[in-house]
């Protein structure tokens, strides 16, 4: 215990006491929340989506605008019900849903793409045959308080902040130990190597929490986030994601010698889990096989159960799939790590 | 300590053919030889850092084993140190690895560290990085300490005061295991070396019996057309007749030194390569 204590105080104090990269943990992940959260409050994003419910009105005009992307749902029990579609409205996945069979449509008030849909909508609403009728549409207001961009987008800041500071903290640190002789020095010591892997680890788990509730509370002090959950909750889920994202760090950190090709190899898997893992955009409408593909990502496990926590209010049960896939997967990289690791 | 029969390779690299030798307790032991003769690697094998292809280690009669790392000081001959972390909180850091460390007072008073103490290991000079790296060698009360090139790079003067944390180190009696490039350091502090070369062992007695044995009078150098890249060496008993024969031979004896055979002149003989080639 002594041992891990010592190398858990000389790795802290590395991090703490090497500015630029402290600075640049808290900092970064805070600009970017306030970023979007300003980008996000005035015009909104290019494209629009727009959910179809029940079947279309031949020749309507609005359903030929290209710049559209609809998706279209089938009825339930296969797809979903009118009130789960109206939540993916208030949750942004989708901007706007309209109900072909009660002739309503729906559109987040937070929106902005909600407005220019409306606008889009209320011109377009009548096919040729019933030109001559005001309006053939009723407007619903989305039940519940209406959900900002920035309350979806919030986890998906931490998360990729907790990414990228896992694996560039714990497996790019020790690949530089191992290259600049470190690792050889301790090896020489009575230290085992999961007595110093641990520590390497511990000490990077603290660091990142603590970044991540710093980053929420600051940036929640100005945006007041939704919060219909449980913070005990979703300390759970960060804390596990947190896990698991320095287990894979691990993996890249058992045997690689060389920084650039660490460095290289990280990139391969945090681009993708960037693009598809749900951080910034809904992938509501993305081809099937990039939302299969998505569920292997961990960070598109800690969005969603998060998301479900803050905007859903979800118990522990609801997350409880997210937490044992987590966890799971955070065992298997931690045995992949083990059964790989070398000192030199 | 005792090696028998030590070999490392690397695929068709035979880094090392087959050491044996025999380092009796308390005394310095040097490993002399060019770069590449293998030194390195056999002085890793022995710590326990690097695995042989075949023979053994033994510390005491017995094969090294987990607890080994408890009894030695390693001082490698390239190794960075922790970032951001002070000289005194990176011996802290080592204290905390061995059972029962040696106190912090004595490792800053026999390494010379107290004005050092608070200073950030990134902008250690390099006499001050060695002292510290010889520090962290010392924590355990090591009965052997092994250090791998401990001065290459030191200038002169850094190089004298890390000579002399050697003698203390070998006050308390423990025993050293060296290997250098200079000859000096070699004469000055082993008392026991060892000479390789193309991974093998060529000769291991103490300095002086070595230079007795390959070495009888002293050596004259001549330069050759007034080279003085281009020697002429002669090793002579009879000084009186050799300088006569050269004189009579009408050789032009500008530049002609005359000294005693030392350990430099020996691994010339022994090797064909000046040492720091």
């Amino acid at each position: 215990m002594r041992k891990f204590s010592a190398m858990f105080k000389a790795r802290t104090m590395e991090f703490v006491r090497d500015r630029g990269s402290f600075v640049w943990n808290l900092l970064f992940p805070i600009a970017l929340v306030f970023g979007f959260a300003f980008a996000f409050s005035g015009d909104g994003q290019a494209t629009f989506k727009v959910g179809v419910v029940g079947n279309p009105d031949p020749g309507l005009p609005f359903l030929s605008i290209r710049q559209i992307e609809f998706i279209e749902y089938d009825a339930p029990p296969v797809g979903p019900t009118i009130e789960e579609v109206q939540d993916r409205v208030r949750r942004h996945q989708i901007d706007m849903v309209i109900d072909f069979d009660s002739r309503e449509y729906y559109i987040n008030d937070e929106s902005a793409n909600g407005e220019i849909l409306r606008m889009l909508f209320t011109r377009q609403e009548r096919t040729p045959e019933n030109s001559g009728a005001t309006r053939t549409f009723t407007e619903r207001a989305v039940t519940g308080r209406p959900i900002r961009y920035v309350d979806w987008l919030v986890p998906g800041v931490i998360g990729m902040n907790m990414m990228f500071s896992c694996l560039f903290g714990v497996g790019f640190v020790i690949v530089r130990y191992r290259k600049n002789g470190v690792l050889k020095r301790l090896k020489a010591t009575p230290v085992s190597a999961l007595s110093f892997v641990s520590a390497q680890a511990a000490s990077r788990l603290v660091i990142v929490i603590i970044t991540s509730i710093v980053v929420y509370t600051g940036t929640n002090l100005f945006l007041h986030f939704m919060m219909n959950g449980s913070y005990v909750h979703l300390l759970l889920l960060t804390t596990i994601t947190i896990l698991c994202m320095i287990a894979i760090g691990l993996v890249f950190a058992s045997r690689l010698r060389s920084e650039e090709l660490t460095s290289g190899l990280m990139n391969i898997i945090t681009l993708p889990m960037l693009i598809f893992s749900g951080l910034f955009f809904s992938l509501e409408g993305a081809p099937e096989i990039v939302r299969r593909a998505s569920r292997v990502f961990p960070l598109t496990h800690f969005v969603e159960g998060a998301r479900a926590i803050m905007l859903e209010g979800a118990g522990f049960a609801e997350i409880l799939p997210h937490v044992l896939y987590l966890a799971g997967l955070t065992v298997v990289m931690l045995l992949t790590s083990a059964a790989l690791f070398q000192w030199e | 300590m005792e090696v028998k029969n030590l070999a490392k390779s690397y695929g068709q690299v035979h880094a090392v053919k087959g050491v044996s030798f025999k380092i009796p307790e308390q005394i310095c032991f040097g490993l002399l030889g060019p770069n590449g003769a293998g030194k390195t690697t056999t002085i890793e094998m022995m710590e326990g850092i690097l695995a042989p292809s075949s023979g053994d280690v033994l510390f005491r009669g017995k094969p090294i084993g987990r607890h080994f790392k408890e009894k030695v000081g390693i001082q490698f001959q390239s190794t960075a140190l922790p970032e951001f972390i002070t000289v005194k909180e990176t011996i802290e850091m080592f204290q905390a690895f061995y059972p029962a460390p040696r106190p912090m007072d004595e490792i800053i008073e026999i390494c010379s560290l107290a004005d050092i103490l608070g200073r950030d290991n990134r902008k250690l000079s390099g006499g001050q990085r060695q002292r510290l790296l010889l520090a962290l060698a010392i924590v355990p009360f090591p009965e052997i300490v092994f250090l791998d090139e401990p001065t290459t790079g030191l200038d002169p003067q850094a190089r004298r005061n890390f000579w002399e944390l050697i003698r203390r180190i070998r006050a308390e009696k423990t025993t050293v295991v060296l290997t250098t490039h200079y000859m000096e350091e070699a004469e000055l502090l082993c008392d026991r070396i060892a000479i390789m070369d193309h991974g093998r062992i060529l000769e291991i007695d103490t300095p002086a019996r070595l230079i007795e044995k390959h070495f009888e009078g002293v050596v004259v150098r001549v330069p050759v057309h007034g080279d003085d890249e281009d020697q002429m060496e002669i090793v002579t008993a009879d000084l009186d007749r050799t300088m006569k024969e050269l004189l009579m031979d009408d050789t032009n004896l500008d530049g002609l030194h005359i000294h005693k055979p030392n350990l430099e002149d020996l691994f010339l003989k022994l090797t064909g390569t000046s040492l720091r080639a």
